[in-house]
């Protein structure tokens, strides 16, 4: 296949753009895979990669029941960050970032990562001197971080209400500089493409009905396709996780899924050109490369499967937006949608081994999941090829919780709508 | 989304807080069943489908409300009180049965 370039641009464009070819073909499935991957969102995706790619298991299948790309990873507002307190967060999303940072040029496509800064709003001295130890603690990993004055954010986003009379006047923040937004579509169909020409198969519109079971060992699927056997099954399905798990007999886990709504207005001149997240309640923004301000807030806070959201947090997240920029109050929202979110016991992610013999899993990613679409495939990938997880997601355990070893940077307990 | 008080009627979402999962049994306080109290605490059913959770009316008559809802069309099929689980609980405690 050929590659992207701007010689191969030209040429097509010079004939009519008659030669391009899919990004990744539409095989049915084989009889039996080394690898399933269950699920075709980023992070299956991006495992199917890497497991191509680092260890050269291309004997792989990727089982999508929608379109690929179909769930989150086409969901979500496309921040990329690495601004975490616990070293097992922060040392996991910093190599996500710097995968992030050559990401375009190892997949030979454009992801349009921006890295335009992420800025976190300070409202309270407290407030202010919690990020100040969040970015020394980062800092102290080798993460970038800067504390920010008011006057500084004012010349950064002079849209910014930072007056004293606010209703919640910013006293400073936390800005990481290399964080920034991604083109998360493209994310999806990079990785599609990339795993697709190193030989996996990626077979959509595929739903998994069930596990076929050689005693407690997972010996491969059952689909809307037919049955698949392999020597691995490889669960990664986010906001199903429960429903997966179900089919496998594994009644109850430590997620919840909820759902969460993330919005779009109609396209501005050039606004805000950093991530800009709300300390006075939860809030974040950013502007697209189209002038859309895109934006979201709370989870609705009720286990939901409807990946559609209620009017009351489309109400608080507008009430929040204006907060910080009363200049919005006449912009048009054209669109919002809804995600479902696998709201883990303590805020972090679970890749690991198991539950079952034959099975691997990776779960957990509460409204965190998109930035850690590159580390999450290459820290299963991991440990799917090597039967042991990566130093990077070694704490990220399924069975933490019952252990005592909770990873919590929000420190909010086992209340999964508060993550 | 209204949720119908048994006290109040039908009211807005707004006025409610959610309490999460209504399945899960917290064990006797004196337990050291560590299992029983990890499941209670971190172990949750997560259905699509009929969900029987917890809330609060909490900007209204304050009463904790046991709710059947389902969580892929968010139908309300049931809202009882509470507290009816707790006295049956006390009085089970009280006549002596574990």
């Amino acid at each position: 296949m050929a590659e992207y370039s701007a010689f191969s641009l030209l040429k097509n464009a010079l004939t009519g753009n008659r030669d391009w070819k899919p990004a990744w073909r539409k095989p049915d499935p084989k009889a039996s895979y080394d690898v399933i991957v269950i699920g075709g969102g980023g992070h299956g995706l991006s495992t199917a990669y890497y497991l191509a790619k680092e260890h050269g298991i291309t004997n792989v299948a990727v089982l999508e029941k929608g379109w690929l790309g179909s769930g989150n990873v086409g969901r979500n507002t496309t921040a990329v960050r690495s601004n975490y307190l616990l070293p097992a967060n922060t040392r996991f999303y910093e190599h996500s970032m710097k995968l992030w940072e050559n990401l375009s040029h190892d997949l030979n496509y454009n992801v349009m990562f921006s890295q335009r800064g992420c800025l976190n709003l300070a409202h309270t001295p407290a407030q202010l001197d919690d990020f100040a130890r969040r970015g020394n603690a980062m800092r102290h990993l080798g993460v970038d971080a800067e504390l920010m004055t008011t006057a500084e954010i004012a010349r950064l986003i002079p849209a910014l209400d930072v007056s004293g009379t606010a209703r919640f006047p910013i006293i400073g923040g936390l800005m990481q500089p290399r964080a920034g937004t991604a083109r998360h579509d493209a994310v999806a169909w990079g990785y599609a493409r990339g795993a697709d020409r190193r030989g996996v198969d990626i077979i959509e519109n595929c739903e998994v009905t069930g596990f076929l079971r050689d005693g407690d060992r997972v010996t491969g699927v059952s689909t809307s396709r037919g049955e698949i056997r392999a020597k691995k099954v490889a669960v990664a399905v986010a906001g199903s996780t429960g429903r997966v798990m179900q089919l496998a007999d594994i009644g109850t886990m430590p997620i919840e899924s909820h759902v969460l709504q993330a919005f779009v207005t109609e396209s501005l001149k050039p606004f805000v050109d950093t991530v800009l997240t709300f300390g006075m309640g939860h809030f974040y923004m950013s502007q697209s490369d189209k002038g859309g301000l895109v934006y979201g807030g709370d989870l609705d806070g009720y286990n939901s499967y409807a990946q559609r959201g209620s009017l009351p947090i489309v109400d608080e997240v507008m009430s929040e937006m204006l907060a910080l920029f009363p200049g919005l109050a006449r912009v048009r929202m054209l669109r919002s949608w809804g995600g479902l979110c696998d709201m883990s016991m303590d805020g972090s992610p679970i890749i690991t081994t198991g539950p079952l013999p034959g099975m691997y899993l990776n779960c957990g990613w509460c409204y965190g999941g998109f930035k850690a679409t590159p580390a999450s495939g290459w820290c299963f990938a991991w440990t799917i090829a090597k039967d042991e997880p990566h130093d990077f997601n070694a704490p990220f355990t399924l069975d933490r919780f019952h252990r005592g070893l909770v990873i919590d940077d929000k420190g909010q307990g086992a209340t999964p709508r508060l993550h | 989304m209204l949720i119908t008080c048994p006290y109040c009627g039908p009211r807005d979402v707004i006025e409610f807080n959610y309490q999460g999962d209504g399945n899960r049994q917290r064990p006797q306080l004196a337990s050291q069943d560590l299992d029983a109290w990890n499941a209670y605490v971190y172990d949750r059913l997560n259905p699509a489908g009929d969900h029987n959770e917890i809330w609060q009316h909490s900007g209204g008559c304050r009463a904790h409300l046991r709710v059947v809802r389902n969580t892929l069309t968010h139908e309300i099929s049931s809202v009882a009180f509470a507290r009816g689980d707790h006295k049956a609980a006390m009085r089970h405690k009280a006549e002596g049965k574990s």
